[in-house]
C-alpha cells in the first residue's frame, strides 16, 4: 500500500514537472522573444482553457462519443470475425497451410493504405471510417488468437484424451481457456492500434470525432485544440487499456497470479 | 483386465534436424499381466516414453499391435489413465475441478463427481487445497492431484511417464511409497490395476516393480525382462537391504553398456 502511494506520487510528480516546465517555457520565457511561439506550441494553460470551453459547450463530448462509437463498433466486428477465424487457423493445420500466405501478404499492409479502396467500396461516411479502424484491430487479434491456440501445451491435450475427452470437449475445456491469455493480449494491442487508426480514418469526410476535431483545428490554426484532441485520444486509449487489464484480472485469475 | 501385450511395435519419425528417418522403437514386444507393476528403464532417447504413449494410444506406430485381453486397441481411452512428468494440469482449473475432469468428460452427474473428488482428495492427502490452482501447489502436490484425477476414472491401467522426475529427491521417496499404498500393494493381484511406469531411476524401478523391462539404446528394443524378487508390501526400509542392493547392481550391470552407447549417440 505504502509502495503504491509512493509510486503514484512519483508518477504524478513527473507529469506535474513536465507541465510546469512546459508552462514556463511556452507561456513565459519563449513568448518574450517570439510571441508566435503560442501558435506553434501553446502552453498547457491555453489547452486547459480550450478544454473548458469545449466541455462547457458540449462539443468535446460529441467528438468523444462519435470516436468511441467508431472504435467500439470496429472492435466488436473485429473480434467476431478474428477470434473464430484465429481459432480455426490455429487448430486445423491444413486450413493454416491454405490461408497462411494470404494472411501474411495482407497483414503488413497498413490500414491507411486501404483508405482509397475503402472510399470506393463503402463511400464516404461512417462505414468507411469504421472499416479502417477495423483493419487496424483485426490483425493483432487474429495473430494473437492463432498463437494462443498453438501455445496450448500438448500434454494438456494428451491428458484430456486419456481422461476420456472427445474433440468438442478438448476444444471447450482446453483449447479455448488455454488460448485466452494470448487472446486478451491481442485485444489490448488491437484496441491500441485501433485508436492509432482513428485520426487518419476520420480524415475522410467525417464531421464529428476526435480525428475530425484535430484536423479541423489545424485548418483554423487552433494549435491548443489540436493538442487537446491528442491528449484526449491518449487518455481514452489509456483508460480502455486499464479496463482491459482489469477484465483480464477478473477473467483469468489463474493467469495473472501465476506470473 | 487380465493381460496387456505389445507385439512387434515399430516406430519411426522424420528428424528435421538430421533430415533423415530415425527408428525410435525397433520391434518391441512385451507382456504384462493384470495387477502387475511393470517398469520400463533405459537410457535417454531409447523411446521408452514413446512406447508408453503408443500404449496410451496417443502416438501412432508404424506397425505392430497393442492388445488388451487379446483385443487390439487404437486411440486413447479413459480406461488407460496416464500421468505426465510435468503433471499436465490445466492451470485454469482448481484441484477440485481438475480431479472432476475425467468424470465430467464421461458425463457423470455433477453431484456424483463432486462426491468422488472429495473422496480422492482425501486419499491423496490434498484436503484443504480443493480450491487452489496448480501453480499454488508444490510439484509433489501437483502430481498427487494428477494421480487423483486419473483415479477418478477408475481406469484398468495406469501409464506413468516419469511421474516423479520433476519433484525433489525427498518428496520422490515419499511419493513412491504413497503410490504403492494407493495402488493397493496389499490387495491380491486380481484387484490391483496394471501399472507401467517409465523411469530413469534404477532405484525407483527396483522399489516399485514386479517386472522390469530393460531397454537398449536407440533404436529401442527390450534387452531383458527382469523379474523382481522382492516381496510385498515394501517400505522405504527395504532400500538398505541386501536383496534390494543386489537387484540394483544387477540392473545397473545390464544397463551400463546401453547408457554408454546412448552417450556416444549424444543423448545422455
Amino acid at each position: 500500500m505504502l509502495n503504491r502511494i509512493k509510486r503514484i506520487a512519483l508518477q504524478s510528480s513527473v507529469l506535474v514537472g513536465i507541465l510546469v516546465i512546459w508552462q514556463l517555457l511556452c507561456g513565459v520565457i519563449l513568448p518574450e522573444t517570439n510571441p508566435d511561439v503560442i501558435a506553434i506550441l501553446p502552453p498547457p494553460s491555453m489547452v486547459l482553457e480550450q478544454a473548458i470551453k469545449l466541455i462547457s459547450n458540449g462539443q468535446l463530448f460529441v467528438h468523444i462519443l462519435k470516436s468511441m462509437q467508431r472504435v467500439i463498433i470496429a472492435f466488436v466486428v473485429s473480434c467476431v470475425l478474428a477470434i473464430p477465424l484465429g481459432i480455426a487457423i490455429g487448430w486445423w493445420k491444413r486450413f493454416e497451410d491454405m490461408v497462411d500466405p494470404l494472411m501474411e501478404i495482407l497483414r503488413p499492409i497498413p490500414p491507411l493504405a486501404w483508405i482509397p479502396l475503402g472510399i470506393l467500396w463503402l463511400g464516404i461516411g461512417d462505414t468507411q471510417n469504421i472499416f479502417i479502424i477495423f483493419l487496424g484491430i483485426f490483425f493483432p487479434v487474429l495473430v494473437n488468437t492463432i498463437s494462443g491456440v498453438k501455445a496450448v501445451d500438448k500434454n494438456l491435450i494428451w491428458a484430456a484424451l486419456t481422461l476420456g475427452a472427445n474433440q468438442r470437449q478438448i476444444f471447450r475445456e482446453i483449447i479455448v481457456p488455454g488460448s485466452l491469455p494470448f487472446l486478451m493480449t491481442g485485444l489490448r494491442v488491437g484496441l491500441g492500434v485501433g485508436w492509432m487508426c482513428l485520426v487518419a480514418a476520420e480524415l475522410v469526410a467525417s464531421t464529428r470525432g476526435l480525428g475530425f476535431m484535430i484536423q479541423d483545428a489545424r485548418y483554423l490554426l487552433l494549435t491548443e485544440r489540436v493538442i487537446l484532441g491528442m491528449l484526449v485520444i491518449g487518455l481514452l486509449g489509456y483508460a480502455m487499456d486499464r479496463g482491459m487489464r482489469y477484465l483480464q484480472w477478473l477473467l483469468l485469475p489463474w493467469y495473472v497470479t501465476s506470473r | 483386465m487380465d493381460e496387456l501385450e505389445v507385439r512387434s511395435v515399430n516406430k519411426e519419425y522424420y528428424s528435421s534436424r538430421s533430415k533423415e528417418t530415425v527408428t525410435a522403437l525397433d520391434c518391441i514386444s512385451l507382456k504384462v499381466e493384470g495387477g502387475q507393476f511393470a517398469c520400463l528403464v533405459g537410457p535417454s532417447g531409447c523411446g521408452k516414453s514413446t512406447l508408453l504413449k503408443i500404449i496410451a494410444g496417443l502416438e501412432p506406430k508404424r506397425d505392430g499391435i497393442v492388445l488388451l485381453d487379446g483385443k487390439e486397441v487404437n486411440g486413447p481411452s479413459w480406461k488407460r489413465g496416464m500421468l505426465f512428468q510435468d503433471f499436465a494440469l490445466p492451470p485454469w482449473k482448481t484441484v477440485q475441478q481438475n480431479i472432476e475432469l475425467g468424470p465430467k468428460f464421461r458425463g457423470v452427474a455433477k453431484k456424483d463427481r463432486e462426491a468422488l473428488a472429495v473422496e480422492l482428495i482425501k486419499l491423496v492427502g490434498l484436503k484443504g487445497f480443493e480450491n487452489k490452482y496448480p501453480h499454488e501447489l508444490s510439484g509433489g502436490m501437483q502430481q498427487r492431484c494428477a494421480l487423483a484425477r486419473t483415479l477418478a476414472n477408475d481406469p484398468d491401467m495406469l501409464l506413468l511417464d516419469e511421474p516423479f522426475a520433476a519433484v525433489d529427491a525427498q518428496t520422490r521417496e515419499i511419493l513412491q511409497e504413497e503410490l504403492l499404498k494407493i495402488w493397493g500393494e496389499e490387495l491380491p493381484q486380481k484387484k490391483r490395476k496394471l501399472v507401467i511406469l517409465v523411469t530413469h531411476s534404477i532405484d525407483e524401478a527396483v522399489f516399485l516393480s514386479d517386472l522390469v523391462f530393460i531397454m537398449t539404446a536407440r533404436p529401442g528394443c527390450v534387452k531383458e525382462v527382469y523379474r523382481n524378487p522382492l516381496g510385498r508390501p515394501r517400505s522405504m526400509a527395504i532400500k538398505s537391504t541386501q536383496p534390494f542392493l543386489d537387484a540394483k547392481n544387477y540392473l545397473w550391470e545390464r544397463l551400463k553398456d546401453e547408457v554408454l552407447t546412448a552417450i556416444k549417440q549424444g543423448y545422455q
